[in-house]
């Protein structure tokens, strides 16, 4: 058999391949894996590169569409996209939550001009959903920039440490922003997300009795529910706005000198894989997410006055979150209704009063 | 708003994972011709008698193992590319009467919101139709796990 015989060129020159490949694995074996990392990386990137451009190219079109403008707003995006916050100095915490929250107004204020200065022709809903869309570009370029940063950092230093940090997380970096690249239709058109479960809620709840507003950027309705009054606060829509519940509950609180029976707070909840989309589930404490600013006022507000708090939550993943409202959660708004029926003649007597909140984006829900 | 999706501009495959996809198939294509030649010519010597068929069979094997490796990494590669798009999902939008009670359901236009009032009721001309529900279904069931 020639192959095999030992005399065999052929045999003698794959096993000195064989030889030569085993040496170069020792040696150069990390370094194959690394190339290999980077490539998958760049993969990722240049996916990362179209998404971000789509959002940049989306939320211009919609400025152009909706807010008709007299310039054209492609130099202002771009530097919208570009914008960041700087959070206040943490080395003495007193006071800190007021300092941040005073910092995310005048952020707000800041980007709502921006838009108002864009696209001049739109009423208080489209710039919502304007800045909504602009909101979910600047994630996306964001992300971009942050792999793209580790990527060059990684072919730079030739480290497989620092390519590797970037290549652990990328599945669920991909994740998130697939889900923005999703949500910038959403935002622009005005539809509802998955994030709008609890003003869906509250506005199932509201609906057809007299609405008044509330600081900032909320709205509240008495409605009666099993012999109580529920005082039902949601951030006003139906433009992307997310209001600051936080306010809205205090100011609740202090109208009715803290003679409130219970707090029930309705928000979308991170679901852990496994579960399933809408699944309903209650606990305790202020479920509201963001920067913390709010869940503060609440439970601040709250310990004064020893109101008990109960939260219940739609699970969701991120990106059904930032993505259209998907039916499984459309069908649980009426699983939620039932449990805070039930919550309330649990824990509440007849002739109370119970505030109800509808933690969320009220993007494409009104009430 | 129609079920639609952006795609990418450049479909092309990179001409790095290109060059690597055609230096195997030529090697393969190469190893398939000598297959062929030893088979039919043959290169032992007559101490190595009826290795010829042995040796031709080993480098049609490895030839058409690497042909057909690099021509499924190509149709890989260009599903890679040509799947770099953003889809965008279908969102219905529910109205109800709220004297009758008659759901319709139609494709979500700009400016349908949640509690939006619409026009009467076709049965009942002094009630107003209101938007119920606004969601995108998903027809693709998730892959479970038996844990």
């Amino acid at each position: 058999m020639s192959l095999l015989s030992g005399n065999d060129t052929l045999l003698q020159v794959l096993s000195l391949a064989s030889y030569g490949f085993f040496i170069v694995l020792i040696f150069y074996g990390q370094r194959i894996q690394m190339y290999v990392m980077i490539r998958e990386v760049e993969n990722s990137l240049h996916k990362l590169k179209f998404i971000k451009e789509e959002g940049r190219k989306n939320a211009i079109d919609a400025l152009k569409e909706i807010g008709k403008p007299p310039v054209d707003p492609t130099a202002r995006v771009d530097r919208y996209l570009e914008y960041f916050t700087i959070g206040p100095q943490g080395m003495d915490p007193a006071g800190i939550v007021y300092k941040l929250d005073h910092i995310l107004d005048v952020r707000d204020t800041r980007l709502k001009d921006e838009v108002k200065l864009m696209a001049p022709g739109c009423d208080e809903v489209q710039v919502n959903n304007l800045e909504n869309t602009l909101e979910a570009a600047m994630a996306l370029n964001f992300i971009y920039k942050v792999v793209r940063h580790y990527y060059i950092q990684g072919k730079k230093t030739l480290s497989l440490y620092v390519i590797m940090q970037i290549q652990m997380i990328l599945p669920m970096v991909m994740k998130e922003a697939e889900a923005y690249a999703s949500a910038l239709k959403a935002f622009a058109y005005g539809q509802p997300i998955g994030d709008g479960a609890g003003p869906l809620v509250a506005a199932k709840l509201m609906h057809g009795y007299e609405i008044r507003k509330l600081p900032k950027d909320c709205v509240m309705a008495s409605v009666p529910l099993e012999g109580r009054t529920a005082l039902v606060i949601k951030a006003e829509g139906p433009g992307g706005n997310v209001g600051k519940p936080g306010d809205a509950v205090e100011t609740v609180v202090e109208e009715n000198a803290g003679k409130i029976a219970n707090v029930i707070m309705i928000d979308a909840g991170l679901k852990l894989e496994g579960e399933t989309l809408g699944e309903v589930a209650d606990g305790i404490g202020a479920a509201i997410g963001g920067p913390g600013v709010d869940q503060y006022k609440i439970e601040d507000k709250l310990t004064k006055y020893k109101i008990p708090i109960n939260a219940i939550i739609i699970k969701e993943d991120i990106g059904d979150a930032v993505s259209p409202l998907r039916k499984e959660i459309n069908d649980a708004v009426d699983k939620v209704i039932e449990r805070v029926k039930a919550l309330i003649l649990e824990q509440t007597k007849e002739g109370d009063k119970v505030i109800i909140v509808g933690v969320g984006n009220s993007i494409g829900v009104g009430q | 708003m129609g079920q639609n999706q952006t795609a990418a501009g450049n479909k092309k495959v990179s001409n790095y994972i290109m060059m690597i996809i055609l230096i195997v198939l030529v090697l393969s294509v190469v190893s398939i011709i000598l297959a062929v030649s030893v088979y039919y010519n043959g290169v032992s010597t007559p101490s190595q008698a009826g290795t010829d068929d042995l040796s031709a069979g080993f480098l049609a094997v490895i030839g058409i193992v690497a042909m057909s490796m690099s021509i499924v990494t190509l149709f890989q590669s260009r599903k890679q590319a040509a799947e770099m798009k953003i889809e965008v999902p279908k969102v219905m939008t529910t109205i109800e009467c709220k004297k009758c009670g008659t759901k319709t359901m139609r494709e979500f236009q700009r400016g349908d919101y949640v509690y939006k009032d619409l026009d009467a009721c076709p049965k009942c001309p002094d009630t107003k139709q209101v938007i119920t529900a606004v969601y995108k279904e998903i027809k693709e069931k998730e892959k479970t796990y038996n844990v």
